[in-house]
């Protein structure tokens, strides 16, 4: 092996033997933590001069902690349902797609799932909101979360299939299942609410069970885009198809098993939604896609594929949170949240839009 | 055992009206070194792509390692034992070194858990360094992305992954045309290794200095058909050119083009 090349691009490593650290990547998730930061500082900024108070800590000694539980708990809960569904979107925009119809699927999945979870008797009457016969009332648990889960695997195979087998696009596959998935939450019970489910369907939605779900199904998914083939194979075929292709990936089937978890984890935030407020209705999970997408964008998950990560969209979700949580705290209508939220997306893509372009011109 | 690694008979493809490659008869001998020349548009990627199972052919036959084979895709054609580096260089930018070299042959454990089989990434990082020191390549740090790293780096990452896996035949397609002349000789440099090494090589390349440094045969293709086989040591620069261009043919292609 002779060794007379060395080119200026290649003299400073021998033979790929190097662990340069200081050649080593930023992890792009220290950005987006940073600005998790950023935000709760001017939070609490704006909360010690205008309200006395503070955002996060426990500013009026009411607790026996540091913290401000109580509104910690509110922030978490308030973004885990929308979370779940963010792990999957998160999947199909690495793969350089799109999924809008997960809030639709919500809405089409709570009114199907909570068919299967309604009791016979409310306080000693027959179940007056029941949909099916008495065969469909007091089934176990298991019932309505299979439903579910099958619901929003079908509605993502669906998709998966569009876009994977047909070529559609998947903004315009996924829009399609958007109107249609509604549609059916609409036509399912003709607009009636579905009530009065089971106590054991009861408990997968209460107190902070959406939160414990959401946080380990982000552990669930972060170990395995990371460290198993279907992982590397989401990241490889949103950063270059055409090299996934020749490098032997399949990649419709792996498209389609990534919308398919999409799916299957939109059909899970479903049950828990309709778990968690004893009720479904044709109207739930309205704009959650959208939200589902911005916790994504927001942390970092890139539009044009191959980057971002689930701890982004993690942390993503908590910005968004913790800015839902102060404009309340502030006493702020909700029409500020949405032009900051909106200029924030924005931004993010911006921000992404320009890292690229500013990659492209270095290498 | 056949002494062709590589042999095709009749290979023909159209592209609808497009006749981008007619009859070729090809032959490469085990550890031979072939370049293939001509113009842009002459059929040469269409050639790789049929060998490399990228594409289906129209018809015609294939015969490798001594059988007749039809590879459904690229990755058969690679467990056959054919590493391509492809024109169009086949590599996931956000990606690093290890990740775009076993791409689509991940090194995995716990392997009954389908497509969410482990990745071991030692075994792989381990083979990639082996790789590299194989082949002299040099990577700051293999665990960052390539979309970092420069066009030259790149190509030799797509090198080395055909150096890292113990192949019969390694096809280049044109892997130096968008590279200095430092980073070209870097490539060059491990073409020469896979030679000492025996391996055999197609090399599709525009470059005639490059191709008379490197291979022992010149075949020059026009119009999607072969219009020309020729030693090293029987042609030159001028002669090859007048072949590319078609002011000569060879005599045993005549009336085919
Ligand atoms: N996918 C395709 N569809 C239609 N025509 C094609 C396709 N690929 C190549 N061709 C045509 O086939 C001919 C040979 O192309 P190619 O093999 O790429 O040439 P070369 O690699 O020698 O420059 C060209 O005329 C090209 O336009
Ligand atoms: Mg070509």
């Amino acid at each position: 092996m002779s060794d007379t090349s060395e080119g200026p691009s290649t003299s400073d490593g021998v033979g790929g033997l190097t662990y340069d650290k200081s050649k080593r990547q930023w992890p792009n998730e220290l950005n987006v933590f940073a600005a998790l930061i950023l935000i709760i500082v001017i939070f609490e900024l704006l909360g010690a001069i205008f309200m006395q108070q503070s955002l996060l800590f426990d500013s009026r000694d009411r607790f026996d902690s540091i913290f401000n539980e109580a509104r910690l708990r509110i922030i978490i809960i308030q973004v885990a349902i929308i979370g779940i569904i963010a792990i999957g979107v998160t999947q199909v925009i690495i793969t350089a797609g799109i999924d809008l119809s997960s809030g639709s699927v919500v809405g089409a999945t709570a009114m199907i799932a909570m068919s299967f979870a309604q009791v016979a008797q409310v306080s000693g009457n027959p179940n007056p909101k029941a949909i099916f016969g008495e065969w469909a009332l007091d089934l176990p648990v298991i019932v309505p979360v299979f439903v579910g889960l099958g619901v929003g695997l079908t509605a993502g195979a669906i998709n998966g299939l569009l876009v994977a087998y047909s070529r559609i696009p998947p903004f315009i596959a996924t829009l399609g299942m958007m109107l249609f998935a509604r549609g059916v939450a609409q036509w399912w019970s003709l607009g009636n609410p579905v009530s009065f489910p089971t106590d054991a369907y009861a408990v997968i939605g209460s107190g902070m069970n959406p939160v414990f779900i959401f946080l380990g199904l982000a552990i669930l998914f972060h170990l395995i885009m990371n460290y198993t083939v279907y992982g590397k194979h989401t990241y490889a075929i949103g950063s270059n198809e055409a090299a996934a292709r020749m490098s032997g990936i399949n990649v419709p089937r792996h498209l389609l098993l990534v919308y398919m978890i999409a799916g299957a984890l939109a059909g899970l935030a479903a049950v828990i939604l309709t778990s968690k407020n004893l009720t479904a209705q044709s109207g739930m999970g309205l704009s959650y896609e959208l939200e589902a997408i911005a916790m994504a964008v927001i942390g970092g998950v890139s539009l044009f594929g191959g980057r971002g990560s689930i701890i982004g969209t993690g942390i993503g979700a908590l910005i968004i949170g913790v800015i839902t949580s102060g404009f309340t705290f502030l006493r702020l209508g909700a029409f500020y949240q949405e032009m900051v939220l909106g200029m924030i997306i924005v931004g993010a893509v911006a921000l992404d839009q320009w890292q690229q372009k500013r990659a492209a011109a270095r290498a | 055992m056949s002494d062709y690694i590589l042999e095709t008979k009749g290979l023909t493809k159209h592209y609808g009206g497009v006749h981008a490659l007619v009859d070729a008869n090809f032959t490469l001998e085990r550890g031979e070194h072939v370049a293939i020349m001509g113009d842009n548009g002459a059929g040469k990627s269409t050639f790789v792509r049929q060998i490399t199972g990228v594409e289906q052919r129209t018809r015609g036959d294939v015969i490798f390692d001594g059988a007749p084979v039809h590879f459904t895709g690229p990755l058969d054609a690679r467990e056959a034992g054919i590493e391509t580096v492809f024109q169009t260089l086949a590599l996931a930018d956000h990606l690093n070194v290890p990740d775009n070299l076993f791409l689509g042959r991940e090194k995995t454990k716990f392997d009954w858990l389908g497509p969410f089989r482990i990745l071991n990434y030692k075994a792989m990082r381990d083979d990639t360094m082996a790789g590299l020191v194989k082949t002299g390549v040099k990577i700051p740090n293999i665990k960052n992305s390539i979309a970092h790293m420069s066009g030259g780096q790149r190509q030799c990452v797509a090198i080395a992954r055909t150096a890292t896996f113990a192949s019969k035949l390694t096809i280049m397609d044109e892997p130096t045309a968008a590279l200095g002349v430092q980073e070209t000789a870097q490539v060059e440099n491990i073409i020469r290794t896979l030679k000492e090494q025996g391996e055999s090589l197609i090399l599709v390349s525009h470059n005639m200095r490059q191709v008379f440094d490197l291979v022992d045969r010149i075949i020059v293709f026009r119009r999607g058909r072969m219009v020309a086989n020729l030693r090293k040591e029987d042609t030159n620069g001028e002669d090859v050119v007048s072949y590319i261009t078609g002011a000569k043919t060879g005599a045993e292609f005549e009336g085919a083009a």
